[in-house]
């Protein structure tokens, strides 16, 4: 099980690393796809049916939309010739990961090793939630009875970026078709 | 962009009816079974965006659709939050009170209130990633003319 | 302690793509990595092993352990934001490549004006 995880990652990062370094746009938002779907069948193996439900769709039409917008723009790759700038770029960005990686490790001791959580604060969730919502589904019972609003936040999240997508691109579009009448 | 050809017409016609289906039944069972609210609007909207994609932008008269994404969306969410509010006057008095009957688990009809919060949320989900998608498209055939 | 590990070099591959890349559409995947590695972090530190899947299907049997629900329920609303939040940064960058014609943030940044 944690074997099958650790090969799942590794292949991720691979991905990952391929997406960030492809040549053509078309290609890296491939690779982000399958970084995408190997995140499926992590939340699978790690008992989370909803999350993976939501994933595979999501994840699907992310690709989609990520195709829309370079649907007829130029997909190549930026050439990089190497200067004195892209040279402080990543030295910079590597000593940051560098430090990130040192603190992470020193973060990580207070954690529980993998597979030996305990539930602390949810103990009264996975107890409680079945006598006094009547959901069977924990999840839910959770999210729309103990902490509503927090989705209720969400939902706001979700609204503003519906409406600052539609500010961005639909007002100069009527201006556009004004201007050519 | 254009339709595709009449093949692909075809089957995407029948598939996208029985994804819909599969997403109304995800987002109504959602306190039963896994899916939900998030799940069934984010598999609503994979059928339209799939419909949109096969025939083209010519077959739908996308802007409409648009301003009715959008009222689907603010009208939702105003509901919810009625709803929710409706808590502080029954019984205790405190926001998101689930004062309906919990009912036996398990059964299609228990839960109280979470049925109802879930298929709102589920047509929330699925107007807005419409909204957006439709946006995107509309902004590209318009710079393309 | 290796999965963790694991999971936060995923992160960090994100983060050298945001710093290194000139791309804005490299960088939007980039962002998507990062919140991947975010989500999977959450659900990995609410595993329990001989855990179940968090729905009850029978109820009297109550001391079965189920995997802790409240990780995967921040997850569960943080993936639709994200989707939401990132196709905003992407209809940002298709203005910009109306108006400038090109994806390069350091050309668009000479351009400037």
């Amino acid at each position: 099980m944690e074997n099958l995880l650790i090969i799942i990652l590794v292949l991720m990062i691979i991905a990952a690393l391929a997406a960030i370094h492809a040549k053509d746009l078309i290609s890296a938002v491939i690779a982000q796809g399958f970084v995408g779907y190997g995140l499926v069948i992590c939340f699978f193996l790690l008992k989370a049916p909803e999350l993976a439900l939501v994933q595979i769709v999501l994840e699907t039409v992310t690709l989609i939309i990520i195709l829309a917008v370079i649907y007829d723009s130029s997909m190549k790759e930026i050439g990089e010739p190497i200067g004195k700038r892209d040279i402080v770029t990543y030295s910079l960005s590597f000593v940051l990961v560098a430090l990130f990686l040192y603190y992470f490790n020193k973060a990580i001791v207070g954690l529980n090793p993998f597979g030996e959580h305990t539930l602390r604060m949810s103990e009264m969730y996975v107890k409680e939630v079945l006598e006094l919502t009547g959901s069977a589904n924990l999840v839910k019972g959770v999210l729309w009875d103990f902490r509503g609003l927090d989705t209720l936040g969400e939902a706001t999240v979700l609204f503003t970026a519906a409406m600052s997508v539609l500010v961005i691109l639909r007002i100069s579009g009527k201006k556009h078709q004004l201007t050519k009448k | 962009m254009e339709g595709m050809s009449i093949i692909v017409k075809k089957i995407v016609q029948l598939i996208s009816a029985l994804i819909f289906v599969f997403g109304m039944y995800s987002a109504i069972h959602g306190h039963i079974n896994p899916g939900g609210g998030f799940a069934g609007g984010v598999l609503l909207s994979g059928a339209f965006i799939l419909l949109i994609i096969a025939y083209g932008l010519d077959y739908f008269k996308l802007k409409q659709q648009t301003e009715a994404t959008s009222i689907f969306e603010s009208l939702s969410i105003l509901i919810a939050l009625l709803i929710a509010f409706s808590g502080l006057f029954a019984g205790s008095l405190y926001f998101f009170n689930n004062y309906l009957p919990a009912g036996t688990p398990g059964s299609l009809i228990s839960g109280g209130l979470i049925p109802i919060y879930n298929v709102l949320i589920g047509v929330k989900v699925a107007a807005t990633l419409s909204t957006i998608f439709f946006a995107l498209i509309i902004y590209k055939e318009e710079i393309r003319r | 302690m290796t999965l963790y590990i694991l999971c936060f070099i995923l992160f960090l591959v994100g983060v050298y793509g945001v710093l290194t890349r000139r791309n804005l559409i490299k960088i939007v995947i980039s962002l998507t990595i990062m919140e991947f590695s975010v989500f999977l972090m959450l659900v990995l530190v609410g595993y329990i092993s001989g855990g179940l899947a968090p729905i009850v299907v029978h109820p009297e049997g109550s001391d079965i352990s189920v995997v802790d629900p409240l990780p995967q329920t921040l997850v569960l609303t943080a993936a639709v934001i994200a989707v939401a939040t990132n196709s905003m940064v992407l209809a940002l960058a298709i203005r910009l490549y109306k108006k400038y014609g090109t994806f390069d943030i350091r050309k668009i940044n000479e351009l400037k004006g």
